[in-house]
């Protein structure tokens, strides 16, 4: 959930609008909005729904017309702009790296703005090319020698330099083919797990809002917040047509993808025995769960599984499990589980945490998540 | 009348006038640099209007257009009435031959800077001034160079048609020359003029090369 | 006596307006040459420029060519032209060496400019008409041609101001046109022919400027001209 006090919370608007001068409509119309300390949050919508504007109004890139924003407490307005934004870093789209300067001039920017000395700034500028996967030969070639998924790397080691508490992103992976998006933004989550900055993350990629945000805003036109929430939450519940219309199709799946298989109700023991059990016993259990085939454990670990016909007399030890194909562990999604689910032979996802079996699947069992 | 033929090439007189040649040359660049540094310091008035009144620019472009067509004997002739035939009447007519190219660059190269650039930097927290000067204004030095260079090549060329005010660097000689139907003079002349521009051109081409390291690195 | 005296005194003198030494014998002169220059300049230059664009291998030329006439005073070009031709036993006072260094003059910026021109029409465009089933001369004249008229068109347009400026000269290689009143002018001291001539020239000069550039805007397809 959201901040509950003040004292929790990173940036706060308040009836925050903006009319650019000439338009008929505001861009931004009285958006009230909290983002939480450390909080991963993404500004979603379409074209013209002001989630840009709102973004360069927390660092006054663009001015607001009314309503006030503070960040940590305190009015933006109340230092001059250039100082605010140093303490803020801000990656755009095209990510704009001086093209006279080398890498490491690029990311050492504001520090040098900053005054500090050039050793802690040498030091700094390698961890960040660690931290955010660039090789060290970089840093002395010009932003015109990299590759788009290269120069947004730097973009974020230039941001991140001065390790400012907030980061305003906006659109940062959108120039990028597929595959590097894709990487980027894996790196980026698990770096924001390391690092644990606040950040506000626009995008209009409702995929990307739901992997990356811990909390998702979802503008419509003239800046309208029409829902504010974790994006599971929304998924299940949309608050209304517009939202719902957004998320796109699927819903159902695209929660899936966030549900971990190990808080799954409908997980349950199925099928499965000792190998120490005798033959009466797996024929049973084969008969209650109503299935031909039947799992294998052996000290908890999960052998695979037999067809029914060939538990005979001999004890269990003797038959030879086959293995499963896929088994997924309690961290995997539940629409990993679903694929899993619905190209196996059985019909069944096994659940193994490091080594140990935990439990299975079934369709049943995951539908009832969708339901929920 | 028939001409006589002289020798094309007279190495001896070449020999000879060393010592004019010398202060023909030294008339030459002065007279090109004079003029040019005057165009640069006009045109960086006149970018400074066009960047803070958009507006400007149009009639800039044109007045500086105009000037442009004049053809030069004409302008020195126009200027003889208010300044005489001197070193005044060529240097205001070289210069502003130069007006035109070198405002069109500079304000081609700062319009030219990328607007992500410009938008990182506000976003780092570089106040204005200091984003002008250590943004906006190395990242446009390279085509003003380059607007310079084509000034100064085109201000040599025309420093020749100065003979008619009696200067002319390099041009005297083909004044003369042709005057006195000395063909050496004439070739000296000319080949010399074509010579200056060509290492001023290699100069401000290195000049360039040398100011935007950036732009030298292969992908 | 003044500046305008001396003019209104040149303008009233009979030679000024009648015989061979008169305003519309030079006027002609120097239009007649000037154009002579740009469109034999034409016919040699632009067929080898637009083959050279369409093959898409002009590039390194054109720019060589453009640094080379820059670096040449065109006041040379016509010493070097007069001194060839009186070499060859030509008379003092004949156009041709004028028209031959105005030749070499208009040629660059057309050169030049053509390849540009032609280069600068995008490669998908004529990969498409080509797929509609286009020959390739229909290609040239129906799509590339038309495409490039406004750099052409720029290149000669250049070509004729940069002309007329240098005919201005013929006058210091013993030829005519309205240059030889601001010769005669400094020669003789007479400010009101200087003047008179220099308008002239002036005059003429920005002329042909602002018609070819309303030429060029007329031969720019619609659909390229920017609007405001």
């Amino acid at each position: 959930m959201g901040p509950q006090d003040l004292t929790d919370t990173m940036i706060r608007l308040e009836k925050v609008a903006k009319v650019f001068p000439g338009a008929s409509r505001p861009a931004v119309d009285d958006l009230d909005l909290d983002v939480g300390k450390g909080e991963f949050v993404t500004l979603v919508g379409p074209s013209g729904c002001g989630k840009t504007t709102t973004l360069k109004m927390i660092n006054r890139i663009i001015e607001p017309s009314s309503g006030r924003i503070l960040i940590d407490g305190a009015d933006v307005v109340a230092v001059p702009p250039h100082e605010l934004r140093r303490s803020i870093g801000y990656v755009i789209q095209q990510v704009g790296l001086f093209p006279h300067r080398t890498i490491a001039q690029n990311i050492a920017t504001v520090p040098a703005l900053m005054g500090w000395d050039a050793g802690r700034i040498k030091e700094r500028i390698e961890q960040l090319a660690a931290l955010v996967g660039l090789d060290p030969e970089m840093l002395d070639r010009y932003p015109a020698a990299l590759s788009g998924g290269q120069q947004q790397r730097v973009g974020v080691a230039r941001a991140l330099a001065a390790d400012p508490p907030l980061l305003l992103m906006d659109e940062p992976f959108g120039a990028v083919d597929p595959i590097v998006r894709k990487r980027l933004q894996h790196e980026f989550q698990a770096l924001q797990q390391r690092l644990g900055k606040t950040v506000v993350f626009v995008t209009h990629d409702v995929d990307e809002a739901i992997l990356l945000g811990d909390r998702m805003a979802i503008l419509n036109v003239g800046g309208v917040l029409e829902q504010f929430d974790e994006p599971a939450t929304i998924l299940a519940n949309p608050a209304n047509a517009f939202v719902e219309d957004f998320l796109g199709g699927e819903r159902g799946l695209k929660r899936l993808a966030l549900l971990p298989v190990g808080e799954a109700q409908g997980i349950r023991w199925g099928p499965v025995v000792d190998v120490s059990a005798n033959p009466e016993e797996a024929k049973r259990v084969m008969e209650e769960e109503s299935t031909d085939w039947i799992g294998l454990l052996e000290e908890g670990r999960l052998l695979g599984w037999v067809d029914g016909s060939a538990v005979g007399t001999g004890p269990l030890r003797d038959l030879v499990p086959r293995p499963f194909l896929v088994t997924l562990g309690s961290d995997a999604s539940l629409r990993s589980a679903l694929d899993a689910v619905v190209t196996s032979h059985a019909r069944v996802a096994m659940v193994v945490d490091q080594g140990l079996y935990r439990g299975m699947l079934d369709l049943e069992g995951i539908s009832e998540e969708i339901t929920e | 009348m028939m001409a006589q033929a002289s020798p094309l090439i007279d190495w001896q007189w070449i020999w000879r006038n060393m010592g004019e040649i010398l202060d023909r040359t030294w008339q030459h660049l002065s007279l090109t640099a004079v003029s040019v540094a005057l165009g640069l310091v006009i045109s960086l008035g006149l970018t400074a209007v066009v960047l803070r009144w958009r507006r400007t620019y149009t009639p800039i472009t044109w007045v500086t257009g105009l000037l442009y067509t004049i053809p030069s004997l004409a302008l020195f002739a126009l200027l003889v009435p208010i300044v005489g035939l001197n070193a005044t009447n060529a240097v205001i007519a070289l210069t502003s031959y130069t007006l035109l190219i070198i405002i069109r660059n500079m304000v081609a190269g700062i319009n030219g800077v990328p607007e992500p650039v410009l938008e990182a930097a506000d976003g780092m927290g570089y106040t204005r001034r200091a984003r002008f000067w250590r943004m906006e204004i190395p990242l446009a030095l390279p085509v003003i160079i380059a607007g310079l260079r084509i000034a100064t090549v085109t201000t040599v060329g025309l420093v020749t048609v100065t003979a008619v005010l009696g200067l002319g660097g390099y041009g005297y000689f083909i004044l003369r020359g042709l005057n006195t139907f000395f063909w050496t003079q004439i070739l000296v002349g000319v080949t010399l003029s074509v010579v200056l521009a060509t290492i001023l051109d290699l100069a401000f081409i290195w000049l360039q090369s040398a100011l935007s390291p950036w732009a030298r690195s292969p992908k | 006596m003044t500046v305008w005296e001396s003019m209104r005194e040149f303008l009233s003198e009979p030679s000024t307006w009648s015989g061979p030494d008169s305003i519309w014998v030079r006027l002609g002169e120097h239009i007649a040459v000037s154009v002579a220059a740009v469109v034999i300049a034409g016919i040699l230059v632009l067929p080898l420029a637009v083959w050279l664009g369409h093959i898409r291998k002009g590039s390194a030329i054109a720019t060589a060519v453009v640094n080379i006439g820059r670096a040449v005073p065109s006041f040379g070009v016509l010493a070097i032209a007069f001194l060839i031709f009186v070499q060859i036993g030509a008379g003092i006072g004949e156009p041709w060496p004028v028209l031959v260094a105005l030749i070499a003059l208009a040629a660059p910026p057309m050169f030049t400019n053509t390849i540009a021109g032609i280069q600068t029409v995008e490669p998908t465009t004529l990969e498409s008409a080509r797929g509609m089933g286009l020959t390739e001369r229909e290609v040239l004249t129906g799509v590339e041609l038309p495409l490039s008229m406004p750099l052409i068109m720029e290149g000669v347009r250049i070509a004729f101001v940069q002309v007329i400026a240098t005919a201005t000269l013929g006058a210091l290689v013993a030829w005519g046109g309205l240059g030889r009143f601001i010769v005669d002018g400094f020669a003789q001291q007479d400010v009101g022919e200087l003047i008179v001539g220099a308008i002239l020239v002036g005059m003429l000069a920005i002329a042909a400027e602002l018609g070819l550039s309303a030429t060029q805007r007329a031969t720019t397809p619609r659909g390229l001209r920017v609007g405001r």
